[in-house]
């Protein structure tokens, strides 16, 4: 399972964070979507963003993955400027909506981008393995042959998932991934996201719109309308705010910067 | 901590090769085509309609023209070349659509996929039901319906091949300014019917208004046409057959290559 190969020199990996931001600007038509950001998601951890939906999480997901046009600023993603050819291959990238094809089994469907991101006749065997070990890790073992169309949507989900697994990828950017899941699977997730960061050092992005998933974050990133609110770890948030949960501590920040909003308003 | 591009990013343990613009990896080619054809084999309705539709058209329009085989000689020769046209243009623009409304083409073009791979393997395997259905067709004509061809059958068939080609051009193309299945069925009648009524079907060329047979000489399909009635009149290989083929088959790869164009990595 834990076939990442070693950092070549372990001395220079940990200096350059998992992404770096500063000054980070995207623009989609005439609308500013995220406001000259600037933060830093360390390695080897799980951090958190979170906001109401709208705020720009998953625009801000989609520039760090790559696929985002208009982004101005700096914006580094495993030591690469974002988007770089050589970094599609070491990220996993989960979207909103399921991103697989309907028409496919999910083994299927896993055997096809196992395919792209591993080529060749000479990794087959390696690619079944992976497949096979990506659809076990979410849970799927039993629906392996099953067309992804006739599957329920927390399921649909759950692929999608699996294909970002596929090739152990340093980072993975999940937008959304445990909406519309059942307590059960959301905790068994949460289980997998934690051991994908303990034992293959995976890095992981995970936005989402339900607080109490905060909890389980080392970090996290608390977004209001294009801009970061706050960066910090869960408990240093609820000591820095006198609450007891991070739901808490969110919504006072919120109202905070709805206030300071009010007054510039007011004294303009 | 903003890297330059000297720092030590480098010591990054090379990855996959990624294609470069333009470079076509064989197995991603592969496992695409391999892929679209997987998708489409658990729709036989599809590929049944597709096989069946034009054999079924060509015995209608034999027993239309029952009293007169030389207008089925002219008007079955040139459908032999207009349907794998139709029906390839129409299953492109649709499973395009799809790839970019379901979020897989993202998912594609954030993996380490070259947009010609991405390409090259549809056409591959549409080129490959286009090779079942002019053949079906094809002998059907020639066999059993007595459709009476001057020179090789062979030649009516790679006519044929290169108008599905042709056809899966562009239907990729549009399939980009369609927002829906909807507008993507309607690019049929706005992209079809004007060559279908340009190409010399209905009435020579050379009888058109001088305005319109200017604008049917600029018509990829005038060529397929004349190709298909240059195999029914003559022998032997000419000239004009020679040159019908290249200007079918340029039209096509440049229409590939504007296709290729409309795949965006970064979107808004």
């Amino acid at each position: 399972m834990n076939n990442l190969p070693d950092p070549p020199s372990p001395s220079l990996t940990p200096t350059t964070p998992a992404v770096h931001a500063e000054g980070l600007t995207v623009a989609r038509g005439p609308r500013t979507v995220l406001r000259h950001l600037g933060f830093t998601v360390p390695r080897g951890r799980i951090t958190g963003l979170l906001g109401p939906s709208g705020c720009g999480k998953s625009t801000l997901m989609r520039s760090i993955v790559g696929t985002q046009a208009k982004v101005t600023g700096t914006l580094n993603v495993l030591g690469r400027p974002a988007g770089h050819p050589t970094l599609r291959s070491r990220i996993g990238y989960v979207t909103q909506a399921p991103s697989v094809y309907d028409d496919l089994t999910v083994r299927q469907n896993l055997d096809y981008f196992a395919a792209i991101l591993d080529p060749g006749r000479a990794a087959a065997e390696r690619r079944h393995h992976h497949v096979t070990q990506a659809i076990a890790d979410v849970d799927l073992t039993s629906h392996a042959d099953t067309l992804a169309g006739n599957l329920s949507g927390g399921q649909r989900g759950r692929v999608s998932l699996a294909v970002a697994l596929l090739g152990t990828p340093e980072l993975l950017v999940l937008d959304e991934p445990t909406v519309g899941l059942d307590p059960v699977l959301r905790r068994d997730l949460w289980q997998l996201f934690h051991d994908l960061a303990a034992t293959r050092g995976a890095t992981l992005l995970v936005s989402s719109h339900v607080m109490d998933e905060a909890e389980r974050c080392h970090r996290l990133l608390l977004m209001r309308e294009g801009e970061i609110l706050a960066d910090d770890t869960p408990e240093a948030l609820r000591t820095r705010t006198g609450t007891d949960t991070v739901e808490a501590a969110f919504l006072r920040l919120v109202d905070e910067a709805a206030d300071a909003d009010r007054t510039k308003e007011s004294t303009r | 901590m903003s890297p330059s591009p000297l720092s030590p990013v480098s010591t990054i343990s090379p990855t996959a090769p990624t294609t470069g613009p333009g470079a076509l990896n064989a197995s991603r080619t592969a496992a695409t085509a391999a892929r679209v054809l997987r998708q489409l084999r658990h729709d036989p309705r599809t590929i049944a309609l597709m096989i069946l539709i034009p054999c079924l058209m060509l015995i209608l329009l034999r027993y239309v023209f029952d009293a007169s085989p030389r207008t089925f000689d002219n008007i079955g020769a040139s459908l032999l070349g207009v349907f794998p046209l139709i029906t390839m243009f129409l299953v492109t623009s649709i499973a395009t659509l799809r790839e970019r409304t379901s979020g897989t083409l993202e998912r594609l073009l954030a993996m380490p996929l070259g947009k010609a791979d991405l390409i090259a393997g549809y056409a591959l395997a549409f080129g490959t039901l286009a090779v079942v259905q002019s053949a079906l067709a094809t002998g059907l004509a020639v066999w059993l319906l007595g459709l009476d061809v001057t020179g090789s059958p062979w030649l009516l068939l790679l006519v044929a091949l290169l108008d599905a080609l042709l056809g899966t051009a562009l239907g990729l193309f549009v399939s980009a300014f369609a927002a829906s299945e909807f507008q993507a069925v309607q690019f049929m009648p706005a992209v079809i019917f004007p060559q279908l009524l340009l190409c010399g079907l209905f009435t020579p060329r050379s009888h058109m208004h001088p305005a319109l047979e200017a604008v049917s000489d600029a018509l990829p399909m005038s060529y397929a046409v004349d190709g298909m009635n240059e195999v029914l009149h003559h022998p032997d290989m000419t000239a004009t057959f020679l040159r019908d083929v290249l200007i079918v088959a340029g039209c096509a790869l440049l229409v590939l290559g504007l296709g290729a164009a409309t795949l965006r990595r970064r979107t808004a």
